[in-house]
């Protein structure tokens, strides 16, 4: 019983102590030039579906829900975000050449296509952010009409 | 008797290889010098650190032909690094700026290959096979190319080999040889 309870505090401590560790947020007030939106004419519709599902991880502005304040679940988002920021960041679209441009949108239209974007870790807690049916072929329909048209 | 009737036929043997020897030898002085000429001609378009990937890009495009995922990895990783060592300076300024995107794509797709399962590291063949064609469409290439194409992976897509026979790495062995020949390079 006893040893139940040293590491019963052993754990409290730790999670109280690794709450301390600053985390990296990202976010910010501006949209820059390059934004996604503003050089392409994106219908309003699939403007609100990037928005909730996308932009998260893939710009420099991420909405956290209240629970990112808690570690381990912090590091976890940052490390998700950083790394979907290094993969394709809606906010510097502009910024990429016609061959990047179309590469990422090939790859986008690949990843929607198999249901491995939005991450599921994603979505169960977000649910407005997966996609039915109907709003991924009419998504990737959309992508693939830009791709063609670069 | 017997004795000098063999020495005749061996002397007769001799004369004979020594003359064909000459003539072979000569015919092979002509071809080395015919050699010479042609490689001298390709050098000036030579370039090593493009010959460099585009083996990397072959060993790549072989290990899905095999359906090998561990091996198309390790040889995507590859590739990503040759293409990192890849030198443009002797570009023109243009070229330079072509050549800088389409080396930035690539090793995206290469890097992406050495970390992705088979389906996902075929995708990414296609575009990288894209690059590819438009790199050596730049820097040129010594040996002739082939580009071949099946139109049944993902709406038709194409990608290169030192062979004119289709060994179709979209697909693997499950339709090895779909696929034709659509343009030679060199």
């Amino acid at each position: 019983m006893k040893i139940v309870k040293i590491i019963a505090v052993v754990l409290l401590v730790a999670f109280v102590g690794i709450q301390f560790v600053p985390t990296e947020r990202n976010q910010s007030d501006v949209v820059p030039k390059t934004d996604f939106m503003l050089v392409n004419s994106v219908p309003d519709h699939i403007k609100s579906k990037l928005q909730t599902s996308c932009y998260d991880c893939h710009s420099n502005n991420t909405q956290y829900p209240w629970y990112n304040k808690v570690q381990p679940i912090a590091w976890f988002l940052e490390d998700h975000i950083k790394e979907g920021k290094a993969e394709l960041n809606f906010n510097e679209w502009d910024s990429l050449s016609n061959r990047r441009k179309k590469s990422k949108l090939r790859s986008i239209i690949k990843q929607i296509e198999n249901d491995e974007m939005p991450l599921d870790s994603y979505t169960l807690i977000h649910r407005e952010a997966s996609f039915s049916e109907a709003e991924k072929q009419e998504l990737i329909q959309w992508v693939e009409r830009l791709k063609d048209s670069i | 008797m017997k004795n000098l009737k063999m020495s005749i036929a061996a002397m007769l043997l001799l004369t004979l290889s020594f003359t064909n020897a000459q003539e072979k030898e000569k015919m092979n002085h002509d071809h080395s010098t015919m050699k010479m000429d042609h490689s001298k001609m390709m050098s000036m378009n030579n370039d090593a650190k493009a010959e460099a990937i585009l083996n990397d890009y072959f060993n790549l495009k072989d290990a899905l032909v095999a359906d090998d995922t561990k091996k198309a990895a390790q040889e995507g990783s590859k590739l990503a690094a040759s293409l990192k060592a890849f030198d443009a300076s002797k570009y023109t300024a243009e070229e330079q700026k072509e050549l800088a995107d389409i080396i930035e794509d690539a090793t995206e797709h290469a890097e992406h290959i050495a970390k992705s399962e088979m389906s996902h590291q075929r995708e990414h063949f296609k575009t990288l096979s894209k690059d590819i064609s438009d790199l050596i469409a730049i820097t040129g290439t010594k040996s002739t190319l082939y580009e071949q194409f099946c139109p049944m992976y993902d709406g038709g897509s194409s990608w290169l080999s030192t062979s004119d026979q289709v060994r179709n790495p979209y697909y693997g062995s499950k339709m090895l040889k779909c696929g034709k020949v659509k343009k030679t390079i060199n």
